[in-house]
């Protein structure tokens, strides 16, 4: 405790909100000149909903990043969410907390089975959640074949699609998320344990940290980040769908907008606030793809292409850091 | 002199260690009897030689990914490169049948770019190969959905088809020994040759420890960057076979990359690299199809299948983990 909250947790801007102010700069110009228009209601709005989902996913996908580990599972955490969620409710207004606590409880367990797996039973992060990711996937596959359940109408419009001027209350949700994720990291014991454990487990051991129990903690929030993402889409949705967070592949997008937002794919180094700029940095590349009418495939190779850039660019910097 | 060795080696108790196939073989065993107790006729040579000609393409797609994590790396992309092949192959081919070896080389080829370009990636851009071949994934679906307008297009000749399908008839004690097998055959005996030349174990020094292997002068990059490649092409042969056994669809390569990883993984080969054998990642992709036969003959819903991958990865890992920290 001593030595690390000596070390101030304050970084420089990442570049990521450079690249982002850029990437709007030339979308908006590009979209102007094709007769279009970036910034208009819908538009934003629609970014800005794009941006909650993924946001909220990649905010506890950072926790775990931070921390040395990974998780895949998310996608399924998500689908599942949105089953036990729409399930629960039912249609029926008075079932929205049940529902909301219930999936909260799921996804947590399902975190507490990745980190005991990653800690206790030493599995390499990325089969084990890997792992569960394809359990829950049967669990899925032979349960349901589609929509099913109805989410309660009064959480429909709450957090689907009421907003505030252009903000959806959903991505003030995100906002709210983020601070309590960057107030745990930066002025807590537990963020203060979770980067030290990722920068080097061996190191933080020594010094005192329980390294299992911080690890498991860091995937019990990166769960219920990925529930709550699930509750989300589940009242977009007005049900639940099974093979939502795989068909948004928001276990690879998460993990990019990650590592987009400068957090060390190896742990130890990074923040939320990265995070949400290279969430932002997506949503806003979706935006101008589909105001320009882009082909739905071409986006897909394009966004290929952009992850695996940006993770170069990183580790060509990470490397001349180093030497 | 010589009489005497052989006679002590039944007394020698078979040393279990991590990364042997001893443990596979005693998985595969107990589900051969498994099977044979359930459905005896499964085991005569009709129907076991085309079960094996039927699991030769997720085999070699295991021995692929086996070279890739043997050096510390993963191939996510094999399942979509499997995908990309058989379009592919179905749009240029176009059932002329003349056209069926230039388009079996283009995609040997087109495997092996894959490969390299994943193996460069990683190595020399230093971009971690789940990233990388995670975002090989995206691309080739995008840029084959793209290509063909979203559904499949042209069609398989009969000339290609034939090595997915057809089958020596009439061998003596076997009966119909499909040409899937054959290919499997002799490809796995590659595989093992190469494991054991010198090329085999600079591999496998590298993914024990690339530190060490780079300072004994071993180029750990163009090592690591020739697995890929590898992986890429067993991707494509895998490709050829699948294509002419089931059809052009896009949904041909979904899953295989798991599918590979849980057979290498079950084979008893270390994640992170260094450790296990060909063979057990091979014998891994044979127990893993003979389960799913299995789960087949007792009813078992299809759809959970991926439950049963995901309790083996997770029990194979943990087994290991725990065994080898234990030690």
């Amino acid at each position: 405790m001593s030595a690390l909250s000596l070390l101030p947790a304050r970084r420089p801007v990442p570049g990521v909100f450079v690249a982002l102010t850029l990437t709007l700069a030339i979308g908006w110009l590009v979209v102007l000149l094709d007769g279009g228009q970036l910034f208009n209601q819908s538009t934003t709005v629609s970014l800005l909903h794009v941006a909650a989902g993924l946001g909220l996913v990649a905010v506890g996908q950072t926790l775990v990043i931070l921390g040395g580990s990974l998780d895949l599972s998310v996608a399924y955490v998500i689908s599942l969410s949105t089953l036990v969620a729409a399930e629960t409710m039912n249609g029926s207004d008075g079932a929205v907390l049940p529902a909301i606590g219930l999936v909260l409880v799921v996804s947590a367990g399902v975190g507490l089975l990745n980190g005991i797996l990653v800690t206790r039973f030493r599995v390499n992060a990325f089969i084990a959640t890997l792992g569960v990711g394809l359990l829950l996937k049967g669990y899925l596959d032979n349960g349901y074949d589609g929509p099913a359940g109805t989410t309660a109408p009064a959480l429909v419009q709450a957090l689907g699609y009421q907003r505030v001027g252009p903000v959806p209350v959903s991505f003030l949700l995100l906002v709210a998320v983020t601070a309590a994720a960057w107030f745990a990291l930066s002025r807590t014991r537990f963020g203060h344990h979770l980067v030290a454990v990722g920068g080097d487990p061996e190191v933080a051991r020594l010094s005192g940290v329980r390294n299992d129990r911080v690890l498991v903690t860091a995937h019990v929030l990166c769960s219920m980040c990925a529930g709550l993402a699930g509750i989300y889409l589940a009242s977009r949705l007005g049900s639940g769908a099974p093979r939502v967070g795989t068909e948004g592949l928001y276990d690879l997008e998460s993990i990019a907008a990650v590592v987009i937002g400068g957090t060390a794919l190896a742990g130890g180094r990074g923040g939320v606030v990265g995070t949400v700029g290279g969430v932002l940095l997506l949503a806003s590349i979706d935006a101008i793809f589909n105001q320009l009418e882009v082909d739905a495939f071409f986006k897909q190779v394009i966004r290929g292409v952009i992850i695996i850039a940006a993770v170069a660019v990183y580790a060509r910097r990470a490397m001349r850091k180093a030497a | 002199m010589q009489t005497v060795q052989p006679r002590s080696l039944p007394l020698r108790l078979p040393r279990v260690r991590p990364g042997g196939v001893l443990p596979i073989l005693a998985i595969l065993a107990v589900l051969v009897v498994l099977v044979g107790i359930r459905q005896p006729d499964f085991l005569a040579p009709p129907s076991l030689m085309s079960f094996l000609g039927r699991s030769a393409p997720i085999i070699l797609l295991a021995a692929g990914q086996y070279f890739v994590i043997v050096s510390g790396e993963f191939d996510l992309s094999v399942g979509s490169l499997v995908t990309a092949q058989v379009v592919v192959a179905a749009r240029l081919i176009d059932s002329d049948p003349a056209r069926t070896w230039p388009v079996v080389l283009l995609l040997l080829a087109f495997g092996a770019l894959v490969g390299l370009v994943n193996g460069l990636v990683t190595t020399r851009l230093r971009v971690p190969s789940f990233i990388t071949t995670l975002g090989m994934f995206l691309i080739l679906v995008g840029a084959v959905y793209l290509w063909s307008d979203g559904a499949p297009k042209g069609g398989l000749s009969e000339e290609f088809r034939r090595f997915g399908r057809r089958a020596f008839e009439d061998v003596p004690l076997l009966g119909r020994v499909p040409y899937a097998l054959v290919v499997l055959v002799v490809l796995a005996v590659a595989a093992v040759l190469l494991m054991r030349s010198d090329f085999g174990r600079t591999l496998v020094a590298v993914g024990d420890n690339p530190r060490t292997a780079e300072l004994s002068g071993v180029r750990v990059w163009r090592t690591r960057t020739f697995a890929f490649i590898l992986s890429g092409l067993a991707a494509a042969v895998a490709a050829i076979l699948l294509g002419g056994y089931s059809g052009v669809s896009f949904q041909a390569g979904n899953g295989l990359e798991f599918g590979a990883i849980t057979a290498v993984v079950l084979g008893g080969v270390a994640l992170g690299g260094g450790r296990g054998a060909v063979v057990g990642a091979m014998l891994g992709a044979l127990t893993l199809e003979l389960l799913f036969a299995l789960m087949n003959f007792y009813g078992v819903s299809g759809a959970l299948r991926s439950t049963v991958q995901g309790a083996i990865i997770l029990l194979a890992v943990a087994v290991s983990a725990t065994r080898s920290s234990s030690r």
